[in-house]
This record gives structure tokens, sequence and C-alpha cells, in this order.
């Protein structure tokens, strides 16, 4: 090993200090303990092909983390080939569900969550919060987190998932709407009144 | 007037794009008479900060590789070196 021309990062040390933070990162998102296994063992590998190139400018662990995104990405790419968009934009019905029949009015009102910002404090949100997660449909989950967690604009959204702008609007506005009912039945309803 | 059904699409879609001015209008006097849709979007401006928060959060969590995963990366780097 050559490891005085790189002071900044050893490869040896890479799987044992950022294994774990690598595999939950990937675990989050593709919700899938054997492909997150993979995807670390990926982005190991692209990271000591390309190692020559890490400038020292950000963390090892944000480097690594760069890496495993784009990891992800090709991951999604590879899932949407294979599993074509479903025709309808809201093919299980959830929408429908939601509103009014006659007037497109809420069926029932969104109910008041009383100070949410404090529940982020509290471990057993987070849970729940996964597990509302882990409830959406695949393609509603990636878009969700691609956005959310990795802030992905519409416009690689789109070329990620293969589907059009509006499509990424209603996938996005689905997973919204199914998380926001998640977690006001699993997390916000027993304080939750309709004042 | 927009409807709910509606008026809940562009408030998502005013997160990820700059919605028209017409639009902006459209949802703006909706949102004046309907407490159901202000909630609505007050509560997806939460989820996009949960969700900022839980990329920290979760990373920071106690699942950990599992052995055999972690044994067959270590073989992989071996024979890359």
């Amino acid at each position: 090993m050559n490891k005085k021309s790189h002071p900044h990062t050893d490869p040896n040390t890479w799987l044992d200090q950022h294994g774990d933070a690598l595999y939950r990162f990937a675990l989050v998102r593709v919700r899938d303990s054997a492909v997150a296994e993979d995807l670390v063992q990926d982005t190991l590998l692209a990271a000591l092909r390309a190692h020559e190139r890490f400038a020292g400018q950000s963390s090892e662990l944000t480097w690594l983390i760069a890496i495993l995104k784009n990891k992800i990405v090709d991951h999604y790419r590879r899932h949407v080939r294979e599993a074509p968009l479903p025709e309808s934009e809201d093919p299980d019905g959830l929408i429908d569900a939601l509103f009014k029949k006659s007037n497109d009015h809420w069926l029932t009102v969104p109910a008041a969550w009383q100070d949410p910002d404090t529940s982020l404090e509290n471990s057993q949100f987070w849970q729940a919060f996964t597990d509302c997660l882990q409830g959406l449909p695949a393609r509603q989950a990636q878009a969700f987190t691609l956005t959310e967690l990795d802030g992905l604009g519409t416009d690689e959204l789109c070329k990620v998932l293969g589907v059009t702008s509006s499509n990424v609007w209603v996938l996005l506005h689905r997973a919204r709407l199914r998380l926001r009912e998640c977690l006001e039945h699993g997390w916000f309803g027993n304080e939750a009144r309709d004042r | 007037m927009l409807s709910c059904k509606e008026v809940s699409l562009l408030t998502s879609k005013s997160m990820d794009t700059t919605l028209t001015r017409r639009e902006r209008l459209a949802v703006h006097l909706h949102l004046l008479y309907c407490r159901g849709c202000t909630r609505f979007r007050d509560q997806l401006q939460f989820l996009r900060r949960a969700a900022q928060r839980s990329s920290k959060t979760l990373s920071a969590g106690t699942v950990r590789l599992p052995a055999a995963a972690r044994d067959r990366i270590q073989a992989a780097l071996r024979r890359e070196r």
C-alpha cells in the first residue's frame, strides 16, 4: 500500500469504520437487506478504484455516501426498467378513497396535529415514521426518499424513474397523502383533534 | 373554485416546482376558507422536515451490517486490491 501519497484515506479501514453507516443509508432507501449489502460492496469497490481521486475536502464517509447515492440511483434505474409504470395514475384507488365522489372534498378532513415538531425528538416517532415509509408502494417510496432525503429535483427524478414530470408530481402527491394518513393513524391519532 | 382534491395535488406540487400565478391565486383563495387543506399544507411541510431529519436520525441508528455480508465484502475488496 502506498499510504503516504493518500494521507486522508485508508481503504483498509473503510469497511470497519463506515460499513454500518453505509448499510443503514442504503437500507432506508432500498428496503431490502440483500440489495443494501450489494450496494455497500459495489460502493467500496468503486471507492477502491477511485480513491486516488479522494481529495480530502470532504470527510471520508461523506465521500463514500456520495458514491453510494450514485449506486442507489443506478439500482432504481435498473429496477424501473424491470417494472414498467402502471397505466393508471391512481392504480390503488388511494386518491379516490380520500375524497368524496360528489364534490371532491375531503371524505375525512385532516386532523389538527398538536405541535408535531416535538415528535421529532421522540424515538418512538421514528419507529412510526419508518413503518409508514416502509408501507409505501415501492415507486412512491423511491420518489419520496429521492426527493426528500436526497434532494433530487423533478428533472433528475424523471430520468431515474423514467416518467414524465406530471407523473413524478402525482407519485409524490400519493406518497405524501399516504404517509400523512399513516402518521395520523399510527402516531398523531391519540392526540389529534378535529378542532 | 378548485376542489380539495385539486388543491391537495397543487399543494404537494408546489413543494417540487413553482406553480403558475393562476394556480397560486386559486390555492390561496381556497386555503382562506378550507381548514382541511390548510392543515394538509402544514403537514406536508412537517413531512419534509421529518424526512430531512430522518436521514440523520436513521443513519445514527443501531442496525448493523450483518457479519456474513461483512466477510463477503472484505473478501471482494481483497480480490480487488
